[in-house]
């Protein structure tokens, strides 16, 4: 139960993370989160071939006209496809994805609880 | 030639003896008094079958025999010497070879460490770690043979990938073979004990030692791969969350929790049937992993034999034994009842099963996050990845409690508990919490999250370390392998926080300067070498302090194969890295220069070591505990 | 009981994590991208080669005509191979071709038009690869065959000789 409720706090906490970036961290998040096409399992960040390298020029530009961070990563998917980006987005596509490990976690702890621990 | 006949004939020799094996072993299982020198030495026999193919596949590697296939594959004549020979590991056929090596070897020393043991168990454990050999057997034989003929001899060979051509890389796959594919013993004798109903704490305290040695190479493999990584690849990254590593860290998650659950099970006869579980679930992950790595059905860096039809044997294979374990778990497994099951909530056994509810959740999210790709594009065509940004979010909020519970945790006594020193407890919290508020302050992104990371890290630092200073040496293992775990976490956060990076371009003779640090592109010059030809650079860094560094690193342009790599220069020293690294701009006369300065890397290789020392410690526990 | 029922459930759920993995084998691990067959092309800004003038899409792209937009470079080898077929295409009036000029100087690119030919209406200068990315393209050669402001087709690659009577016989 206590530790339940530590859980809960730190979901919490986590989610009330928005803090102002610099242009430069941004510029390194998006780069970091997308991927070179042209190279086997490296990001933009990462990389340094010549399309990591026009993809850099072309975020540097979308920055300064004052594109959001979601708003590039909609303009590239929609040239790219989703494959380009690393964060799978939270669409009907990938539910699963992201909530079959929370839903193991809640039934680890359910079968834990009901069967291992005993109060005294 | 010669040798290809040799080593290609041993091999079938060996499926020979492992056929003689199985039945000899069934025939007899009743009267078995009768086998047990001939069973020894026909395993004796068939491991040094095996190392005779491998030998004679290094020799025809060494001799640059092109009329064998892989060696013309993955070898030429201006290679070194010690490359030459570890190629011969480096390529599919040849690391398959060293699978059949680590398996024969570990059921003879299982065979002859055994002998006081009951004698159908070790027949029964034989026969199922022979099912896994004879496969591997075929599967060498008959897709993917390291001695096949090519006709005419080609004059040279096509050449290993320079980016291979690394001391830590060449290493890397016996180390971790040892371990990865030495899970396949824990696999088989679980088996055998599930079939015998003999899974006890006698037979905990001899598993054991089996799955510490299985784990302290696993996890000395994957720190291996991490450091070529890092040193090789040329991107200032050691753990990418690429399919092939997620692939050597699940075992390892899984070893890990079996490690702790064997500890219970030492002690009470309970938690049986999660042991056998794990047990079969480790090594069915490392055929897994080898089922993703080199079937072509994962996209990744690492490149590996893609063979669909390969992997559609290894596929049926794998599936093969999953079946084969679901069959014997359910059939013959009778768990006990009278014992009871449940425990309290603040004790030892508690403590471990929480560790165990964590791992098998990182565990699902490092496997979910791998396959799930290719169940979406079979089900709709699409292809989406999974990359960094996943893992780090499902991973990172859950290691906080983790953290703690790793601290808490070993304090417990077994059965019932009360929390001694809470004062301590309490104290080196707060103690924790605000030095890492001072270390974090000036950081923003993600200010609130890294401080409570660095605290939970930090107060498992300061307990074990405590521990240490205070306590006998009764759990001196478990102590140092938190302590070292601590310190990886605390090394890869601070990396984290205080890397910094320079990218710019630069001409021969231009300088970039801002306020700390200032960048010459000092000099350029050619070197020649055995196998490639390269443009050395030399770089001066001035930091803030007025230290100059000298930097040089290198492009290099290998003959076969025709491959421009860029060999960054790392200057390591205690407390951070300086790496820099230059490419060449398409038509343009001047280099793409990226200077990064890394601190705590050596702390991140150190406390991976200090864990394998910590777990290695347990299996010498019995001499210097009691 | 309950164990063997749990005994099947496992089972199945094993079978069916086989079937996938076994269709997943079947698929080809290249990645094409979703070509955007059907889709409008990019609008987009452009520099032209030879003038230092920016061109808009629109200015391009007029409607009634076939377009057969081709992003090469003088360093890409490839791209030799394909450029024969392509003076062939600008033989004919029923397309038009542009040509992007990607990651190249204008002396290189210069002198490969001087010795290979020069098939192309218009060529955008595009230095930084970034009108290339507009086009979804991430690599040299691609064709894109362009009617009414729509893509028709996405070549990823050289053309061969068997692209080539397909883009005839598309543009007829």
């Amino acid at each position: 139960m206590k530790i339940l409720k530590l859980f809960f706090i730190i979901f919490l906490i986590f989610s009330f993370n928005h803090l102002k970036a610099s242009n430069e961290d941004m510029k390194n998040k998006i780069t970091k989160n997308l991927r070179c096409l042209i190279c086997q399992g490296q990001s933009v960040y990462d990389s340094d071939s010549e399309f990591a390298i026009s993809m850099k020029v072309l975020i540097d530009k979308k920055i300064e006209e004052g594109f959001s961070e979601t708003q590039i990563y909609d303009f590239f998917k929609e040239k790219y496809g989703e494959w380009i980006l690393y964060d799978p987005e939270l669409n009907k596509n990938t539910y699963i994805l992201w909530l079959l490990p929370i839903l193991i976690f809640l039934i680890g702890g359910a079968i834990i609880s009901k069967n291992f621990i005993i109060k005294k | 030639m010669f040798y290809s006949t040799i080593g290609h004939y041993s091999l079938v020799l060996g499926l020979c003896f492992s056929l003689i094996l199985v039945y000899f072993s069934i025939k007899n299982f009743q009267n078995s008094k009768i086998l047990n020198t001939k069973i020894l030495s026909f395993t004796f026999l068939q491991f040094f079958l095996v190392v005779i193919s491998f030998l004679c596949l290094i020799t025809s590697f060494v001799l640059s025999d092109f009329s064998n296939e892989t060696v013309f594959n993955n070898s030429h004549t201006t290679k070194p010497l010690f490359y030459k020979i570890a190629g011969t590991w480096g390529n599919h056929e040849g690391s398959l070879l060293l699978w059949l090596l680590v398996l024969t070897l570990f059921i003879f020393i299982f065979f002859l460490k055994t002998k006081n043991k009951p004698l159908k168990y070790r027949i029964l454990t034989l026969i199922f770690q022979q099912i896994i050999i004879i496969g591997f057997f075929i599967f060498l034989i008959e897709t993917s043979n390291p001695f096949n003929y090519l006709y005419p001899i080609p004059e040279e060979g096509l050449g290993l990938n320079p980016i291979l051509q690394d001391p830590a890389l060449a290493i890397h796959p016996p180390i971790l073979y040892l371990g990865y594919v030495g899970s396949s013993i824990i696999f088989s004798s679980a088996l055998a004990a599930t079939c015998l109903n003999i899974v006890s704490k006698e037979w905990a305290s001899h598993i054991k030692k089996w799955i510490v040695v299985s784990w302290v190479f696993l996890t000395l493999g994957i720190l291996l791969g991490s450091i070529w990584a890092y040193y090789e690849l040329g991107w200032g990254g050691f753990w990418f969350w690429d399919p092939v590593e997620n692939v050597s860290l699940m075992p390892w998650l899984a070893l890990t929790t079996l490690l702790h659950c064997i500890l219970v099970l030492e002690k009470k006869q309970v938690l049986t049937s999660w042991v056998i579980i794990l047990s079969i679930s480790t090594f069915t992950l490392s055929m897994c992993g080898t089922f993703l790595v080199r079937s072509g059905i994962l996209n990744s860096v690492h490149t590996f034999a893609n063979d669909p039809e390969r992997g559609l044997f290894i596929l049926v294979f794998l599936f093969s034994l999953i079946f084969i374990s679901l069959f014997i778990f359910f059939f013959f497994h009778k768990s006990s009842q009278n014992i009871p099951n449940s425990f309290f909530w603040l004790s030892k056994e508690t403590s471990i099963i929480i560790n165990n509810w964590f791992m098998m959740y990182f565990l699902s999210v490092v496997l979910i996050g791998t396959i799930y790709p290719i169940f979406l594009e079979v089900l709709s065509s699409q292809k989406i990845s999974v990359g960094p940004p996943f893992y780090h979010k499902l991973i990172i909020p859950f290691l906080i409690p983790f953290l703690i519970a790793m601290a808490i945790g070993p304090k417990l006594k077994w059965i019932k508990s009360n929390i001694e020193d809470r004062v301590y407890l309490i104290l080196l919290l707060v103690i924790s919490i605000i030095l890492s508020f001072l270390i974090v302050k000036n950081f923003d992104s993600n200010f609130l999250l890294n401080t409570i990371l660095v605290s939970s890290a930090l107060y498992l630092f300061f307990i074990t370390l405590r521990d240490f200073f205070i306590k006998k040496y009764s759990n001196l293992s478990q102590n140092i392998a938190h302590f070292g775990f601590s310190l990886l976490i605390l090394s890869i956060l601070f990396n984290n926080l205080f890397s910094s990076e320079i990218v710019t371009n630069l001409k021969v003779g231009e300088t970039f300067e801002n306020s700390k640090t200032k960048i010459v592109f000092e000099s350029i010059g050619q070197k020649k070498e055995k196998n490639y030809e390269s443009i050395v650079t030399n770089f001066i860094i001035e930091n803030s302090n007025g230290v100059n560094e000298n930097l040089s690193p290198e492009l290099r342009i290998y003959n076969k194969p025709n491959i421009v790599t860029s060999e960054a220069d790392i200057k390591t020293t205690l407390m951070s890295d300086k790496f820099i690294v230059i490419n060449i701009v398409q038509n343009q006369d001047y280099f793409n220069v990226r200077y990064q300065v890394k601190p705590f890397m050596l702390w991140i290789w150190f406390s991976v070591l200090l864990i394998s020392f910590g777990g290695l410690m347990s299996f010498f526990k019995k001499e210097y505990e009691k | 009981m309950k164990n063997k029922l749990l005994l099947i459930f496992i089972t199945s759920i094993f079978i069916i994590i086989f079937i996938f993995f076994y269709k997943g084998l079947q698929n080809t691990n290249i990645y094409t991208p979703e070509t955007k067959i059907n889709n409008k092309i990019p609008l987009f800004n452009g520099e032209l080669f030879y003038i230092n003038k920016t061109v808009n899409s629109s200015d391009l792209f007029k409607s009634d005509k076939f377009y057969l937009l081709n992003i090469w470079s003088s360093w890409c080898v490839p791209c030799r191979q394909e450029h024969s077929l392509l003076m062939d295409l600008s033989k004919s009036k029923k397309v038009e071709l542009i040509g992007i000029n990607y990651k190249d100087t204008k002396v290189n690119a210069k002198f490969f038009l001087a010795e290979f030919g020069n098939p192309y209406k218009k060529i955008i200068f595009d230095q930084n690869g970034v009108n290339a990315i507009e086009w979804g393209a991430y690599g040299v050669p691609e064709s894109f065959l362009i009617n009414d402001g729509i893509i028709i087709k996405r070549y990823i690659g050289p053309l061969n000789k068997k692209l080539f009577k397909e883009i005839k016989s598309l543009i007829k």
